[in-house]
């Protein structure tokens, strides 16, 4: 490899790039909409969950336990009913995610010492919102009943659960989202660029120009790929700076981990994309395969959906899919503060991801066909 | 067959895509310093042919040698040692006149003092040093073709390969190409021209003319038209290529 024909066809790639119109700006505009709007619209956090009551007992408890789920932030009683179709009926209208019963006599027997039960049914079309619905709910009587207890000097007779979250104290889902949407500004911008710049080298015919003189091709493709560690770098550089001033969200760890892992993960994706560009011919093909591997990157990479969640055969899948690991290094190191001692086996695994597709970006370049 | 008067030898060179047989066993030699003129209706193969002899594409059959090189196993030792200009232009059109010179010359291994000294010389022959700072895309297309045979000859190659190097450019600025191209030669650079200007076939020392992936004529000029009794090298191309059935 001649270092002086790499400086220069560095220089060149350079030079395309910043006089190209439209890629230094999207290089800086993208990260801002995506980190700007997307944690705001891509939330998971449930509010305003409707909960309809048929309230049997229509003692001072029960009036309590309904005012205290009304009181929350995450609740709104719909309907105070006299029977159990009646609130079926706001289920189905859609006005209502969940149904609380409060059986006859509830408070009375629960004075006696009985243990009364209380029923609360969630609707299961929307998975998510009917589960920590009925939680919420069920969070907000046990409250309730603790302080009632309390009041009445009795002993509490329910178990009581503390649950306390670590490392995202409020379970806020932005403190979730922003490491993960920086990676995906990495997959689509330096998967991408590089792919459309080599795919047009060919279709202008600039690439024969090239593959008709000297140089080696490992250099040429370096000179595709060098560049993109630099944006790679820039995209998470602006991510983290808007994730600070506008979210306050500062990583735990030390940030020297994170563009290191950036680094790696800037590589494995432009040697994607090269490889991409070496094996078709035209940019449509080109966008068309890299929309195929970048919607498996971002579904199965864990970035929406935890990994655990999925079923056995795809997490098995999911090590072959090398944003997983980019994702747990900045998860771990943004919210734990982990460092590469911690996490060497992720960083491992990225750089061999990073040797073997620009091995076989390098290897698939072709100057003679 | 290492000959020190040969710069480009083939024999037999085929190259076949599927069923298609786009250059089928040509054979020819072109000595050192000559001018090869390479002429044939559309499709006729001549731009495959080129690319087989550059190295950017393998024959299918058949053996040859560029500049003392093995076209099968030595296609990067021959990229050392020729330049090449193509129909589709070939310059970086984002990059000005003088990056696009000192990119090309870079990778042939020059020197920057010497790149410095062939720059200069180059923008003060083509009469160009107020364009040297200007994008290719802003200049005329006559003059981009000046500068892509300038890229192409910078480092003295050995063969020079021009494909259609003349296309879309007035009379005027044909001819100073060809005073280009003569130049190349004076130098000691052999030339190998594709073209579809007959009267520009008159400029070569010798010429062959491909028909359906065969070449079926090879002399130089006076002698074609002798041998086909022809006034110009329009007609003699009528006639050599009139059972043409590919192309058009």
């Amino acid at each position: 490899m001649n270092l002086r024909i790499l400086e220069i066809l560095l220089k060149k790639e350079i030079r395309l790039m910043m006089r190209n119109p439209f890629i230094p700006r999207m290089i800086i505009a993208m990260p801002l909409m995506v980190m700007l709007v997307l944690p705001l619209v891509a939330n998971m956090e449930v509010k305003n969950v409707g909960v309809a009551v048929v309230d049997n007992d229509r003692s001072e408890l029960s009036r309590r336990i309904i005012a205290d789920m009304n009181a929350s932030e995450f609740l709104s009683v719909k309907g105070n009913e006299f029977s159990y179709g009646n609130a079926l009926q706001l289920i189905e209208t859609g006005s209502a995610d969940a149904i609380v019963v409060i059986p006859d006599n509830y408070s009375k027997n629960l004075t006696n010492g009985h243990k009364p039960k209380l029923e609360i049914d969630a609707n299961g079309v929307n998975a998510t919102k009917g589960m920590l619905g009925a939680n919420y709910a069920a969070q907000s009587i046990s409250h309730t009943l603790r302080q009632w207890h309390a009041a009445n000097g009795a002993e509490l007779s329910l178990s009581q659960i503390s649950v306390m979250n670590y490392f995202n104290p409020t379970l806020n889902f932005r403190n979730y989202m922003i490491p993960a949407l920086m990676v995906v500004l990495i997959i689509i911008i330096c998967g991408f660029l590089p792919t459309l710049n080599l795919v047009r080298e060919k279709e202008t015919g600039t690439i024969e120009a090239m593959n008709v003189t000297p140089v080696s091709k490992f250099t040429f493709v370096l000179s595709k790929l060098i560049p993109y560690w630099v944006v790679g770098l820039l995209v998470i550089t602006v991510g983290m700076i808007i994730g600070c001033l506008v979210y306050g969200l500062v990583p735990a760890g030390n940030i020297a981990n994170i563009y290191f892992a950036a680094v790696l993960f800037s590589l494995v994706m432009s040697g994607l994309g090269v490889t991409i560009a070496n094996t078709s011919s035209t940019m449509l093909q080109s966008i068309f395969m890299m929309f195929a591997f970048i919607m498996i990157f971002q579904l199965m990479g864990g970035l929406f959906t935890p990994i655990a969640s999925m079923p056995q055969w795809a997490q098995y899948f999911t090590h072959a899919v090398p944003p997983r690991y980019f994702i747990e290094i900045m998860r771990s190191v943004y919210l734990k503060g982990a460092s590469i001692a911690d996490l060497w086996i992720q960083y491992t695994i990225l750089a061999c991801f990073a040797l073997l597709f620009c091995g076989i970006a390098s290897f698939t370049y072709r100057k003679q066909s | 067959m290492k000959n020190n008067d040969i710069a480009i030898s083939v024999r037999g060179l085929t190259k076949r895509f599927g069923s298609f047989t786009a250059v089928d066993g040509i054979s020819f030699e072109v000595r050192k310093g000559e001018i090869f003129g390479f002429l044939g209706a559309n499709g006729a193969g001549k731009t495959t042919a080129m690319r087989m002899l550059c190295g950017l594409s393998y024959p299918t059959s058949g053996t040859g040698t560029v500049a003392g090189y093995d076209i099968t196993r030595q296609a990067e030792d021959i990229k050392r040692h020729i330049g090449y200009m193509s129909q589709k232009f070939s310059l970086y059109e984002e990059l000005t006149v003088s990056e696009n010179l000192t990119l090309f010359s870079t990778i042939y291994g020059m020197s920057d003092e010497e790149i410095k000294v062939k720059a200069a010389e180059v923008f003060r022959t083509l009469g160009m040093e107020n364009m040297r700072n200007s994008l290719v895309k802003d200049i005329p297309m006559g003059w981009k073709q000046k500068v892509a045979f300038s890229a192409a000859t910078m480092h003295t190659p050995d063969v020079v390969f021009l494909d259609e190097p003349t296309g879309g450019v007035d009379p005027v600025t044909r001819r100073k190409f060809w005073e280009m191209i003569y130049k190349a030669s004076s130098e000691g650079m052999t030339v190998f021209v594709t073209t579809h200007y007959l009267d520009e076939a008159e400029y070569c020392n010798r010429i062959s003319i491909m028909v359906d992936g065969r070449i079926k004529a090879l002399d130089s000029p006076q002698g074609l038209k002798k041998k086909y009794g022809a006034e110009n090298m329009d007609e003699v191309f009528r006639i050599v290529a009139k059972d043409a059935r590919r192309g058009n």
